[in-house]
């Protein structure tokens, strides 16, 4: 066991082992910091100060997502000092980000606009320049603005520490800072796989994913946690649902993947609702599928096969079981060679 | 797997062996990030320079089909350098003397010659692997899809427990199944010779307890056929009748013209799936099935982890669920079989199968739990084989290496491998109506190596016509050094490129899997 | 009863005679935006949100205040429909601010879904922009003319009672506003505080003061109430946000329900853990007094007092 350290935090004790953050020992204690660039997953930046607290006798405000917390230590989260930074820091960001909530896709799930309303921040304070860079949606997946870009540093780091592929980085200096592929190329002329993990770390809307967020608004989606249709990792994700419809999907905390997926995962999802999907069952007359009611199709595979099996004996029976489908349906596919048709001919595709 | 996907970032040793991670199982891949960004060793085998191969210390490009060559040559480097984990070999395994036997012959110059390997290579990595604290090997098609496919995984077997690296964390022997439930459907017992959890048919008490549960007198007791017998079957007329649930054999199978002239051969055939595919066009009865996301469920992932699928909409148009569609058929013949819910089947899956005993949805709610799980206090099993294996003692099965069926020659003078794009899935029936994936990654084309492409005078984009014995097809070609000269490959995926037309029937004699990996084929300007 | 047959979008409805189009649409589940429709009051015809195409009719009438006829043939959805929703809107949010950052009605607004469902960014126009002081004179209504659509539907709900009748529209053109008699702050007017404007507001130029900075639309959990301080059986919200109640709120006024302040109070002290200290009027300013003064119930408090 580490050694313990005990700190007071807006006058709540709170014991934690030693290297803990101030951000990590507050937040155990329940109470709430506001963080930009802060996230458990990823390496500790210290850039947004969002974080930061009063502790007496320390120079400055410090962000307490780096800073350790000692014995003794006394730390305000609250402090008017500490509101008042914070409002300016959001002050800040505000005089050079685009006044759009109106149709901003992720109005509603926005680190940015909460802060605001939780801090009273009504708009631009400062005037001055404002960034124009132009839209990037090139590609099926992503939509890139960086002029909502806070400089945060999440997707950065998620590329390299999560997806381990270094994609994007800073670039350019003070004002024009930006995050860039290399050469600031867009995605779709870079390496990326657009596997979206930067777009999920994302605390603003500078990174969105394209359908999702250009065809509901955040608050009107039900999230239902499920598992991933394609390989055979297992990733959990949230499918977003709305009016009946699967309209996006987003990570939530999996117990293989975590917040990662891949492109196919994540942006893969438009075949639920593809025009082609069967949705009556068809049988052949006359060399062409024609609709046909549940009845009349299940009758008829029911009289077919029960035929076959009585004329050729059960083994002139086969099933392809499925690995797409599920365990349940699996089991019932087999029950159903097996003690209905009454042979084992039952494969599926492991093979391929 | 043996382990579990999250200990192969504490790996020390991660040999990847026919498995093209990063595009086929991108999210394990991370794992194996991870683990390089930690410090540990990476040695990648596999015929092309994929991008996990770039991501290697050690890219070992064997020829097609000599796996075998190369892990006996290391295992033969690892007993001759005396690195071999001796209490390991004496206390769990048997057999190790026949081992020895076999791959005495196996020098590493000897492997050379035929991986194409320098012989130097192959011992450093049989010592880094050997040496390493932990060792862990990941594999997919690449190692099964030959004719020796179950000998290679003997050979992949025999070099883990030789030494030591297996039956512990993040040491141990990996397949990583290429779909979301193709564990659990062989766990459910989707195979021809066993129940739920590998029990086997050929055992009576099974066929007792099964018979039972089940509610019928008896069970057959013979094996039934695997995939490429019933095509076969459906050729020569002995299987009359099929019934394929969500499976497109005509593009996935090998020798596509075959299995299409099988299945229209049938008296009957019903097709279950979510759209039209090239096999469900062929069926005579087509049942609409729901999607993942219409139904309630569990997928068992390649980690033996059982997780949920759960219902987020109702099915779509007059589409059932596959389970209720079963439901009903077997009503209809006069077999009634009615469940509330798949919670329902899954408990009787539960009651019937001993490695999923302790699992209920109730437990699958909070997270998901690897088999085996016997009971309700069973957390799951992270790694297998921790004291001992399944079987007691684990056995060495020395095996010899044989080439590909199918060698170049002079009308055939080029071998076309197949595989998966990190944008595309199995036979594109998802993929390609995703109003994404296919947008940015639209046409499918045939990798070449440049000198190859010089050779016979075809230049980047170019159409051409690539033939096997069995068929051809049309395709783009890219000029890339990611496939070595004399190589060619391409995906699946593709309905209008569909490779398997040329694809090689002939099957591993044990497992029955298609030697997908390796077949002769010529190539010309379309 | 006579009825009528049309096609709206290509779908077949039969609806009695003297139904509006708008009503007939949906009944055929087909949507058409609106501002200043309301079910329970007097059609009104002003905001032209909800104007659809009918061939054969000069322009394009708004179906709100359009009765079907026998073999009418509607699109809601055209090109030119759409593309005069559009304008309309970039004319409304030319002179709307721009704060969704932090407006109490982000999430719950219209004029933010209509924008989003048809792509309207930003106006196209600029020119002059509204600067009215915000009006807070009172403990429970917040005016912000700013953001007001002049749909009217606050005029409309407040004469709905003829006894209230507080607010009306004032001025012309560009100058135009709701206002009190004589444009004075709502503190000074007639005013209850019923709230029935609030409720029935589509923008943020109406919103609730002891609600403002407590928290956004979506974190809001809703559980309805109905009032039972006399016998119209109102029905209020009581909304709570982390389980924890922050506020009463009446539902829209419908089916002769007034709404009343008295109700909205009493229901918040039941609910609430923390209710606000009760505003009494003195010298036609509100001041925070106790709940004894309020309620007039000091002399027999005082007494009892004395017996403890």
């Amino acid at each position: 066991m580490a050694e313990l350290i005990t700190l007071t935090i807006n006058n709540l004790q709170v014991s934690v082992p030693k290297g803990t953050k101030v951000l990590d020992a507050a937040r155990q204690a329940g109470i709430f910091i506001p963080t930009f660039c802060h996230d458990p997953e990823l390496t500790r930046f210290g850039a947004c100060r969002m974080c930061i607290v009063e502790i007496p006798g320390m120079r400055n405000l410090p962000a307490s997502c780096v800073t350790e917390a000692t014995e003794g230590m006394v730390v305000h989260t609250d402090s008017p000092a500490v509101i008042e930074a914070r409002q300016t820091i959001l002050e800040l960001m505000l005089a050079n980000h685009p006044m759009d909530c109106l149709t901003c896709g992720k109005n509603g799930d926005c680190s940015l606009q909460d802060y605001a309303y939780m801090y009273g921040v009504k708009t631009d304070f400062f005037q001055g320049e404002k960034h124009n860079f132009p839209l990037e949606d090139d590609n099926p997946f992503i939509v890139r603005d960086m002029n909502k870009c806070i400089l945060c540093g999440k997707c950065v780091r998620a590329c390299a520490e999560i997806q381990g592929n270094n994609i994007v980085e800073f670039a350019y200096r003070g004002f024009d800072a930006k995050v860039t592929p290399a050469m600031d190329m867009p995605l779709s002329g870079s390496e990326c796989v657009f596997c979206g993990n930067c777009v999920a770390v994302c605390p603003v809307g500078a990174l969105q994913e394209k359908v999702l967020r250009t065809t509901v608004r955040t608050w009107e989606v039900k999230k239902v946690k499920t598992t991933c249709p394609y390989c055979g990792t297992g990733c959990n994700f949230e499918l977003n649902v709305k009016d009946n419809k699967v309209v996006g999907i987003t990570s939530c905390d999996g117990d293989v993947n975590g917040r990662a997926l891949c492109v196919k995962g994540r942006f893969g999802y438009g075949f639920i609702h593809h025009p082609e999907r069967l949705t009556s069952p068809l049988i052949k007359k006359d060399g062409q599928l024609v609709e046909a009611s549940w009845e009349e199709a299940i009758d008829l595979v029911a009289q077919k096969l029960s035929d076959a099996k009585k004329q050729f004996g059960p083994d002139a029976l086969a099933v392809l079981s499925s690995a797409r489908c599920t365990n349940e349906e699996n089991y019932l596919m087999q029950k159903l060679t097996r003690a209905v048709f009454g042979t084992n001919n039952i494969d599926h595709c492991a093979r391929l | 797997m043996t382990n579990s996907i999250e200990e192969i970032a504490k790996a020390d040793f991660i040999l990847a062996i026919g498995t093209n991670t990063t595009e086929s199982h991108p999210i394990i891949s991370l794992q194996v990030k991870k683990a390089r960004r930690n410090g540990s060793t990476l040695v990648v085998a596999d015929p092309r320079r994929t991008a996990i191969a770039e991501l290697a210390d050690v890219h070992m490009q064997l020829k097609s089909g000599s796996d075998i060559a190369l892990l006996n040559g290391m295992a033969h480097v690892i007993i001759s350098e005396e690195l071999w984990d001796k209490d390991f070999v004496a206390n769990r395994t048997e057999d190790f003397e026949a081992l020895k036997d076999t791959v005495a012959r196996y020098t590493p110059e000897y492997a050379a010659e035929i991986t194409g390997i320098p012989a130097q290579t192959i011992k450093e990595v049989a010592r880094g692997y050997a040496q390493a604290p932990s060792a862990t090997i990941l594999y997919t098609m690449g190692i099964t899809q030959h004719i020796c496919g179950t000998h290679n995984v003997f050979a992949v077997a025999n070099l883990a427990m030789l030494c030591g690296q297996i039956g512990k964390p993040s040491s141990g022997v990996n397949p990583l199944r290429g779909q979301n439930n193709v564990q659990g459907a062989c766990d459910m017992g989707a195979l021809p010779n066993v129940y739920t959890g590998y029990q086997a048919v050929t055992v009576e008490d099974h066929r007792v307890k099964f018979a039972k549960a089940w509610n019928v007198s008896e069970l057959p007791a013979q094996p039934g056929l695997t995939v490429g017998d019933m095509l076969e079957g459906a050729s020569n007329g002995s299987v009359k009748a099929m019934y394929i649930m969500g499976e497109n054999p005509v593009l996935s199978d090998p020798d596509a013209n075959h299995v299409v002239h099988a299945l229209q051969k049938l008296d009957f055939l019903v097709v279950q799936d979510i759209f039209l595919t090239e096999t469900a066009a062929l069926a005579d009865v087509v049942l609409p099935a729901a999607s993942f996301a219409e139904k309630e469920g569990t997928f068992s992932n390649t980690e033996r982890r059982v997780q949920r699928v759960r219902k987020a909409i109702d099915p779509v148009g007059d589409s059932k669920a596959d389970w209720q569609i079963i439901c009903n058929v077997a009503t209809a013949m006069n077999y009634p079989m009615r469940y509330a819910s798949p919670a329902e089947i899954f408990d009787e899956v539960a009651s019937v199968t001993p490695s999923y005993a302790g699992i209920s949805y109730a437990r699958l709610d909070k997270e998901g739990i690897q088999w085996p799980c016997p009971n309700e206090e069973h957390p799951g099993t992270t790694y297998l084989h921790k004291d001992k294996f399944v079987r007691g003692l684990g056995k060495f099965n020395p095996v010899e290496y044989i080439p590909p069926a199918e060698q170049p020659d002079r009308e055939y003078p080029l071998l076309l491998s197949t595989g998966r794009r990190h944008f595309h899935y199995h036979t594109g029936t998802m993929t390609q109506r995703t109003g994404a994936l296919e947008v940015h990654y639209g046409t499918e084309y045939l990798e070449i190596n440049p000198d190859d492409a010089c050779a016979i005078n075809i230049s980047d984009g170019d159409m051409v016509r690539l033939t096997s014995r069995r068929g051809q097809v049309e395709v783009k070609v890219k000029l890339t050094d990611v496939v070595p000269q004399g190589l060619v490959f391409t995906s699946f995926h593709f309905p209008a490129v569909a490779i398997n037309k040329l694809t090689n029937p002939v099957r591993d004699p044990i497992s029955k899997i298609p030697e997908l990996k390796v077949c002769s084929v010529k190539l010309e300007k379309a | 009863m006579s009825y009528v047959s049309l096609t709206i979008n290509g779908i077949k409805i039969t609806v009695p005679k003297g139904t509006t189009v708008l009503d007939a649409a949906g009944q055929a589940g087909v949507f058409i935006p609106t501002f200043c429709h309301d079910p329970e009051i007097a059609r009104f015809g002003a905001c032209r949100m909800c104007v659809v195409e009918i061939p054969g009719m000069r322009n394009l009438p708004a179906s709100c205040v359009t009765d079907a006829t026998e073999g009418m043939e509607v699109n809601t959805e055209s090109p030119a429909v759409v593309e005069a929703r559009k304008t309309i809107l970039e004319l409304i949010l030319a002179n709307h601010p721009q704060d969704c950052l932090t407006c109490e009605k982000n999430g719950d607004c219209r004029l933010q879904d209509y924008a989003f469902r048809y792509g309207v960014k930003e106006s196209g126009f600029t020119g002059e922009r509204k600067e009215y002081p915000l009006d807070d004179s009172n403990p429970y209504i917040i005016r912000d003319a700013n953001k007001c659509i002049l749909c009217g539907r606050c005029v409309r709900t407040c004469n709905a009672i003829p006894e209230r009748s507080v607010i009306d529209f004032g001025y012309r053109g560009f100058n135009t506003k709701i206002v009190t008699a004589m444009d004075t702050p709502l503190g000074e007017s007639e005013c209850v505080y019923c709230g029935r404007c609030v409720t029935v507001c589509p923008v943020g130029a109406l919103t609730w003061k002891p609600l403002a900075g407590k928290g956004r639309v979506w974190e809001i959990d809703r559980q309805e109430v109905t009032c039972t301080f006399c016998d119209s059986g109102c029905t209020f919200e009581v909304l709570s946000k982390n389980g924890t109640n922050i506020g009463v709120i009446p539902k829209a006024p419908g089916h002769g329900r007034p709404l009343c302040l008295k109700g909205r109070l009493g229901l918040e002290l039941k609910f609430l853990d923390h209710p606000p200290d009760p505003q009494l009027k003195k010298d036609g300013a509100f001041v925070g007094v106790s709940w004894g003064e309020a309620l007039g119930l000091e002399d027999i408090l005082s007494k009892l007092d004395k017996d403890k």
